[in-house]
């Protein structure tokens, strides 16, 4: 067993470990934190496939933006977990058995011959002179850039969607109204009052 | 040395795992959202394994189109649970009856 494989295996229990606790964990808060586990284990499964820049973007859009939003919601709601956790024992055989049969059914056509590892040799690692950065950028800006800027698109649907959703007017809150501060004229803010000057 | 079937496996064993999240945790929309999110990144394994073991870079930009989606989804539901704990003070999937007639 080359040590290549030896890594392989370990990052793999780990990230099957992680997802495994993710879904039977009781607390949201624990649940978050391993699935931090299993993507970041996942990169460093990346990185053994020489896909480093998708594995550093996993790393950083994932733990660093996707997990810390859920953190924040999972602590921001004060959720009583005991009554979402009914229904946990009476489903875990259905669960269990409906998982297994979809695992059995892939692993059926993963073995297949279609897929053998003979047919798809190992490619041969790639110099130090190559970069997986330079490449993907050269396929995204030149091939993709359609798509590339559908997905900005999508992104800025996100944000207007994110915020008018959760935007409220609390009745209570004092505002500024801009458009009355704009309109205000010199007549309703200042007085010219006229006197006589006083002698010394 | 690592063959295909070896991340094909990976990736397999996850997407049930996943399965098995959504069928456990139907109450808890919190897990749901994150079950998916483990789906998508079992996908995502598929993908990047493919595009090594077919020397074709479309695989990774698709992984990162997912990414997007993924992140835009996440956004979207997580909007979504607040304003639903904001209205009705749960967020057990049992309690969210009110369009029933």
């Amino acid at each position: 067993m080359s040590f290549e494989l030896f890594l392989f295996y370990v990052f793999a229990a780990i990230t099957v470990f992680g997802a495994a606790r993710v879904i039977t964990v009781s607390n949201p808060v624990f649940a978050a934190m391993f699935l931090v586990l299993t993507f970041f284990s996942t990169a460093c499964i990346w990185m053994l496939l020489e896909a480093e820049f998708l594995a550093i973007t996993l790393v950083l859009v994932y733990v660093g933006a996707v997990m810390v939003l859920f953190l924040f919601v999972v602590m921001m709601l004060d959720v009583n977990v005991e009554p979402l956790r009914e229904g946990f024992v009476k489903y875990l055989p259905w669960g269990a058995a409906v998982g297994l049969l979809m695992f059995i059914e892939m692993s059926f056509l993963l073995t297949q011959r279609y897929f053998k590892a003979e047919n798809f040799p190992i490619p041969a690692p790639s110099g130090p002179e190559y970069s997986n950065t330079k490449a993907l950028g050269k396929l995204l800006y030149d091939e993709y850039l359609f798509q590339f800027e559908v997905a900005a698109v999508i992104l800025l649907v996100a944000i207007v969607a994110a915020i008018a959703l959760t935007m409220r007017r609390r009745p209570d809150t004092k505002y500024q109204k801009p458009h009355q501060q704009v309109d205000v004229k010199k007549s309703d803010r200042l007085r010219v009052v006229q006197m006589p000057s006083e002698k010394r | 040395m690592i063959s295909l079937p070896h991340y094909l496996t990976l990736g397999a064993i996850l997407f049930c795992l996943s399965m098995v999240g959504i069928f456990l945790n139907r109450k808890n929309v919190i897990i749901l959202l994150m079950s998916i999110e483990l789906m998508l990144l079992s996908v995502n394994m598929n993908f990047v394994a493919f595009s090594r073991f077919l020397e074709d870079g479309a695989g990774q930009i698709f992984v990162f189109f997912i990414l997007t989606v993924a992140a835009a989804e996440a956004a979207i539901g997580l909007a979504i649970l607040v304003v639903l704990f904001r209205n009705r003070s749960t967020i057990n999937v049992a309690d969210l009856d009110r369009l029933k007639g």
